[in-house]
Parts: C-alpha cells; sequence; structure tokens
C-alpha cells in the first residue's frame, strides 16, 4: 500500500483525502439516518419506516436530500442575516474537521497529528460556535433557549470527555490516534498478548463516561434539550428549512460516525482485529472494514439509548455532569496513573 | 416595585408549599421573556396558547388562553334535534367519543321518564369503559412524548387500534359512535362481539406491563415527574379538578362508584385508584391502573350482558316535557355533565356542557409558577387536557 501511495503524486494525493473526507460525512450521515432513524427506530416502535423508495426504502434519503434541496432558502425578518447564514457551516465544518485525523488502516491516514486526539477534541467542541450562533441570529425565542441550553450543555460535556481520554493517553503514551491504535493492539494484558489490549477492558469507567459525554455532544436523548422537540420545537434549528437545515442533520448524524469512530479507536483497538498483525499490508484493505463494524456497534449503543429514554431536564442534565461524570473522571485518571506508575 | 415586591411574596408562599418539588424561586419580578408557547405548539394537543413570562428557564408566570378552537356547541344544540345532539357531542372530548353522549343521553331520558333496557345499559357501560381505555391509552404513551421517549406513543397507538376495532366493530365508528339513542342503543352488538372485547382486554393489560417496564421503572421518567407539579388535594377541590387528576392529589372521588346512576358499574368488581402524592408521576400512575381497572370491569361485564330489547319504547319524533336535568359521569378526562333545559319543544331550550378539561387546565396559572420551562410540558402533559374538551 505503501507504495501505491508513494506512486500517486503529492497534488493526487492531498485530491484523494480531500474527497474522502468530503465524501465520508454525506455517506455516513446517509447510513446513520437509514439504519438507525429509520429503520431500527421504525422496528423498535414496531412500524415498518420507510418502505416505497427503493428495496426496504433504500432510497429514501436521497429523496429526502432532493426536498430538502427544493425548499425555499428563508430567513426571518429579525435575523442577523450573515451570521444566521453562516452557522450551520460552521457546525458542518467542525464534523469534517474531525474525520482529518481517523485512520481507516496502517497506512490510511489523511493526517497522523502527533496530537490526534487533542485535535479530535478541540474541532469538535467548534461546532458550540455554530449553535450558539444559530440561536442568537435567529431572532427567535425558542431558538435561543436551545442555542443557550446548547452552548451549556455542549461545555458541560466537554469536560469529562476530555478527561475521559486523558486515562487512555495515559495508558498509551501518546496522543496520536494511531500510536493509541498500535499500542492497543501490541500491548497486552495481564501478559496476555493473544488479543493486545482493547482499552474498554482496562479503561472501562473511561469507556462508560466517554460515551455517555459522547451523546450529549451529540445532542441524543436523554441528553437532547438543545433541540427538545415537545418543548422547544426543534430548539437552535427552529428557523432553518431547506439545505441550511439539511446541513444541520447532516452534522448531528456525520458527528455521531465520527464519535462513534473515536470510540472505537480509543477503546476497541480500531481497525485492528486480534491476530492479524497490525503492520499487515492486508489490513489497509479490511481496516476500513473492521473500523466501519466497530462504528456501528458503538453507534447502535448510542441510537438504542436515543429511542428508548425519556430526556433529562436542564439542571439535572449540568448536575450530572459536574457532580457524577467529572468526580469519576478524576478518580479514573489518578487510578489509572497510579497503576501506571505501579505497572 | 411594590407590585414587584409582593410578586415575590406570592411565589416564595408557593414554593414553600411544595418545597421539595421545585428549586427554590429566586425570580427578579420587574422583567422577563414573554415566551409564546402555542397556539401551534407540539405539546399543547392542538391550539392551547400558554403565555409564560420568563426568567432565564424558570417561569414567572403561566396564563393559559383557551379559545382557539371553539366551535358554539352549546349555542349549536340549540338548534338541533335531541337526536341530533349526540352526534355534536361525540366532538367534544373526540379520543373517548362515546363517553360524552351517554351524560346527555341520561339527561335527556331522566326528563322523559324514560328508562332504556338493562342489556343496553350493559352494553354502554361497556362501550364507556371502552372508551375510557381507547383514550387513555394515548395519554399513557403521549406523556412519554412529552418526556422524549418517542417509542411509547407508538405501542400505544398499536393497542388502541384494537380497543377501536371493537368499538367500530359494535357502533360503525371509530372516533366518532354516535351509537346511543334516547332510550336504549342503535343497533344491537355483532355475534360473537362480547368474547372478542374480553380478549381484548388481555392485550390492553399486556400494554400496561410494558409501559410499567418502558416509562414507570424509567429513572429519568421518575427524575422528571417525581415531585414536579405537586397539587395537594385542597388546591385541587378548590379549582374544581376532577377525574384522575384529583384521585392523583389523594382525593377519593368516583362518580362511576359515588354517584346514582343508571349504568351498571356496581356489577362489577373494581377499585378506585387513588396516589397520595399529587405529582406529574402519580397523575400517570393512577391513569396506568385506571386502565387496568376499565379493563377488569369490561371484562366481567362481558360476562353479564342479559339478553332482551336494547330500546326502550319511546314515540317516534321525540319531545322532551318541560324541565331541567343534569346529569354528569365519570369521563376519560373526569366529571362530564350536561345541564340540559327543556321547555317541550323537539330540541333542548339550552345545554349547558360541564367540560372536565376546562376546569383541570384552570389550575395551569398556579401550577406552572417557578418551574423550570421542560416542566411546563410535563405537567401539562400529565393534566391531560384535551383541547376539544376545553374549547368544545
Amino acid at each position: 500500500m505503501n507504495a501505491l501511495l508513494a506512486s500517486i503524486p503529492y497534488w493526487g494525493q492531498s485530491l484523494i483525502k480531500v474527497v474522502a473526507v468530503l465524501s465520508i460525512v454525506p455517506v455516513a450521515s446517509l447510513v446513520f439516518v437509514y439504519v438507525y432513524l429509520f429503520k431500527m427506530m421504525a422496528h423498535m416502535q414496531s412500524r415498518l419506516g420507510p418502505m416505497e423508495a427503493g428495496p426496504h426504502g433504500a432510497f429514501q434519503l436521497l429523496a429526502e436530500a432532493g426536498k430538502f434541496l427544493q425548499k425555499e432558502d428563508i430567513h426571518p425578518d429579525g435575523a442577523d442575516k450573515w451570521v444566521f447564514i453562516a452557522a450551520p457551516f460552521i457546525v458542518l465544518m467542525s464534523t469534517f474537521l474531525l474525520f482529518l485525523v481517523i485512520p481507516g488502516g496502517p497506512d490510511l491516514v489523511i493526517t497522523n497529528f502527533d496530537t490526534g486526539i487533542f485535535f479530535a477534541l478541540a474541532v469538535s467542541s467548534l461546532s458550540v460556535i455554530g449553535v450558539l450562533m444559530a440561536g442568537w441570529a435567529s431572532a427567535n425565542k425558542y431558538a435561543l433557549l436551545g442555542g443557550l441550553r446548547a452552548a451549556g450543555q455542549l461545555v458541560a460535556y466537554e469536560l469529562p470527555m476530555v478527561l475521559a481520554v486523558v486515562g487512555v493517553v495515559i495508558q498509551a503514551g501518546t496522543m496520536s490516534m494511531q500510536g493509541i491504535i498500535f499500542k492497543q493492539a501490541n500491548d497486552k494484558i495481564f501478559g496476555l498478548t493473544a488479543i493486545g489490549n482493547p482499552y474498554i477492558l482496562t479503561q472501562f469507567v473511561g469507556f462508560l463516561i466517554f460515551l455517555i459525554s459522547a451523546q450529549a455532544e451529540l445532542t441524543q436523548t436523554p441528553f437532547d434539550m438543545p433541540v427538545a422537540e415537545s418543548e422547544l420545537v426543534a430548539g437552535y434549528m427552529v428557523e432553518y428549512t431547506g439545505f441550511r437545515f439539511l446541513f444541520f442533520f447532516m452534522a448531528e448524524f456525520g458527528t455521531a460516525f465520527g464519535f462513534s469512530a473515536i470510540i472505537s479507536i480509543l477503546f476497541l483497538g480500531g481497525w485492528t482485529v486480534p491476530f492479524i498483525d497490525a503492520t499487515n499490508n492486508i489490513m489497509n484493505w479490511v481496516g476500513p472494514a473492521v473500523l466501519f463494524g466497530k462504528i456501528m456497534v458503538v453507534s447502535f449503543l448510542i441510537f438504542w439509548v436515543r429511542f428508548s429514554y425519556p430526556r433529562l431536564r436542564e439542571d439535572q442534565l449540568q448536575k450530572f455532569a459536574w457532580k457524577v461524570l467529572i468526580p469519576v473522571a478524576l478518580a479514573n485518571i489518578v487510578v489509572t496513573s497510579i497503576l501506571k506508575v505501579a505497572f | 416595585m411594590t407590585a414587584a415586591v409582593s410578586d415575590r411574596q406570592a411565589l416564595s408562599y408557593i414554593g414553600g408549599q411544595a418545597a421539595d418539588a421545585r428549586v427554590n424561586v429566586e425570580i427578579q419580578t420587574d422583567d422577563g421573556m414573554y415566551l409564546n408557547i402555542g397556539p401551534q405548539h407540539p405539546a399543547t394537543h392542538g391550539t392551547l396558547r400558554i403565555i409564560a413570562r420568563l426568567d432565564g428557564e424558570q417561569v414567572i408566570s403561566a396564563d393559559p388562553v383557551p379559545g382557539y378552537m371553539h366551535r358554539g356547541y352549546e349555542k349549536l344544540t340549540e338548534v338541533r334535534t335531541y337526536p341530533q345532539v349526540t352526534t355534536l357531542v361525540n366532538r367534544i372530548d373526540w379520543l373517548g367519543s362515546f363517553a360524552n353522549e351517554v351524560p346527555f343521553i341520561l339527561a335527556a331520558e331522566q326528563l322523559m321518564g324514560v328508562e332504556a333496557p338493562p342489556r343496553a345499559q350493559m352494553i354502554r357501560t361497556i362501550l364507556f369503559e371502552l372508551s375510557r381505555i381507547g383514550n387513555i391509552i394515548l395519554f399513557l404513551g403521549d406523556m412519554g412524548v412529552q418526556l422524549g421517549a418517542l417509542t411509547p406513543v407508538f405501542y400505544a397507538f398499536r393497542d388502541r387500534e384494537h380497543v377501536l376495532n371493537q368499538i367500530e366493530s359494535a357502533t360503525g365508528g371509530r372516533f366518532h359512535p354516535n351509537y346511543d339513542r334516547i332510550g336504549g342503543l342503535k343497533d344491537d352488538l355483532p355475534k360473537g362481539w362480547l368474547a372478542e372485547t374480553a380478549a381484548t382486554m388481555v392485550k390492553v393489560r399486556q400494554f400496561c406491563d410494558q409501559l410499567d417496564d418502558l416509562l414507570v421503572g424509567n429513572t429519568i421518567f421518575q427524575k422528571r415527574c417525581r415531585g414536579v407539579g405537586i397539587i395537594p388535594p385542597d388546591v385541587a377541590m378548590a379549582y374544581g379538578m376532577t377525574g384522575a387528576n384529583l384521585r392523583a392529589s389523594g382525593v377519593d372521588w368516583d362518580l362511576r362508584r359515588d354517584a346514582e346512576s343508571p349504568l351498571m358499574w356496581n356489577k362489577a368488581d373494581w377499585n378506585v385508584i387513588t396516589h397520595p402524592d399529587g405529582d406529574s408521576f402519580s397523575r400517570y400512575w393512577v391513569r396506568l391502573q385506571e386502565v387496568r381497572e376499565s379493563a377488569k370491569i369490561v371484562e366481567q361485564l362481558c360476562g353479564q350482558v342479559p339478553a332482551g330489547p336494547i330500546m326502550a319504547k319511546v314515540p317516534r319524533i321525540i319531545k322532551v316535557p318541560e324541565g331541567e336535568a343534569y346529569v354528569g359521569t365519570e369521563n376519560p378526562l373526569g366529571e362530564m355533565g350536561y345541564y340540559v333545559v327543556s321547555k317541550g319543544d323537539l330540541g333542548p331550550f339550552r345545554v349547558k356542557i360541564r367540560t372536565p378539561s376546562f376546569n383541570n387546565i384552570s389550575i395551569a396559572p398556579w401550577i406552572l409558577r417557578g418551574v423550570y420551562v421542560p416542566d411546563i410540558i410535563t405537567i401539562l402533559a400529565s393534566l391531560y387536557f384535551i383541547l376539544g374538551d376545553i374549547d368544545r
């Protein structure tokens, strides 16, 4: 694979990377919306979901996207026009940036930062700005409430998320995504090297905290106050129509894909599988599929909870973050560092 | 500024009354943001409008504004003949339509001195309970939606279908049966209906068990509902609340048991469910148990339907003698009553309709002070109003 990549000129490589990142977000959100939002949700609720467009409604999303693109691009009279227009782009941008550091195989990397996970967490929190902009610029009280709720929530849950990652970083000794994956593949657990050491085993608390925080960052039920359908109607998105709404929608599910990927990388060993050497060239071909499988498992958990739980109230949510998650995450760091030094 | 001070006193008084229920009410009362919830809002089940004055996420005051769906039924009844009125009143509480017909027919029968035969009364009672089940099942699922859990409502729609099918096969109408007649019923039951209905109750009970697992036992559901929107019994009575809302405040009052009625609830063995807490959770819980009790009633009554005619002897052209009568029954939402004034004509001279939702929702300004915005929705949902029942 390396030789193959080396034979492509620099501009060609760049082009491939750009196309890969640009296509992965729409494709990912397409897959997520169809598999989870349409089909899994429907079957959980004793419905069929879309069945007409294509086999089992597989092309329903194309129809939906077509519908959104045809709609008139409305902005409210009182809206701060440019901020209103820019907001969905900023939210979507943070989703795109997230995929820069997600590797799909030993050589399938777009950029291999030494501080990959740091970069991922940093760009993912950019979306707060877009959400706040959308909430404020819409000139709508529901949107404002939703935007402020979202900002409070995203800031509150960013912390336990980062703290949960610290445990992994301590154990891996690196912040590079590839480094963390290789470390998991080659590490040993209680002297056993057979399956490496997927950090879900040793960092289970961190995994849970990260999963819960990701749920909140993605504003999925039970943490979906910013968009709370039954009270704020759609929160900060309430004034958006057409393709701008589509952008928010894509960003939501694209980010869900990105976070699931990060969880799979940090805790499930990313694109590696046990018993196959991580540097083996075959992993360049199998790796993406493995990663995709792990992403689907993780995101199944996220959406399973989303479709079955009621939502918390804003104050209960903040309490949960500051009084439960953050102390537990800090304790997790302390224990991890003690064990790291001890062993 | 004086107004602000007294406002603050009022608020702290209310806050003290339900100390555990709500977070401290420390509100700057001078100003605040007005949030217009409704008329077009998914949580208002139609077109109820609530003007809420907010401080951040906390409600300083909230006033419901009903009337966006007023259809003038009281006036319309004056230009209809007695048999035509049931068509109108079907549409008051549109989820439990049959239950709306019964008290009006009973009032008219009372004025005419007609008594429907026992078979008709028994079938009326069964259908009454079926409409209660069909109505409240939807509430049980809808409460989940208001809390953000999307799944229960689909189960509710799925299982309400069984009940609606039974209502339809007997009356010919799913939503608006128009089946009750002065002196009896429109038709007799189809063959095998009683056994089928009794069998349907198994599904209803399964649905209740499912919701027990899915919502009632859920920690988040309890956190959102327990201790939220507490209505003490004296306040509930002062606002004229009836039905499950009243019983959830610990008042043991059910017209099915307490009022003299030709309907046959006393033939079945069932309990009036009450709950001492008076919060959103208890209102939900009481309704859930009531569906189980109704299922019990239907099952028992289905085995006791006597043979005989379904229609008493009534004149071909119905003229109700001069007089006044009030009949109230325990409808799915609470006490529903018709005060019928007759001048001896083909139609009523004046009908006053007492609907439960109107009184139940009148507590909103009291109960919504000092709560958070999300709790507006859960409290209103737990009070369970139907807009047609408020605005009629």
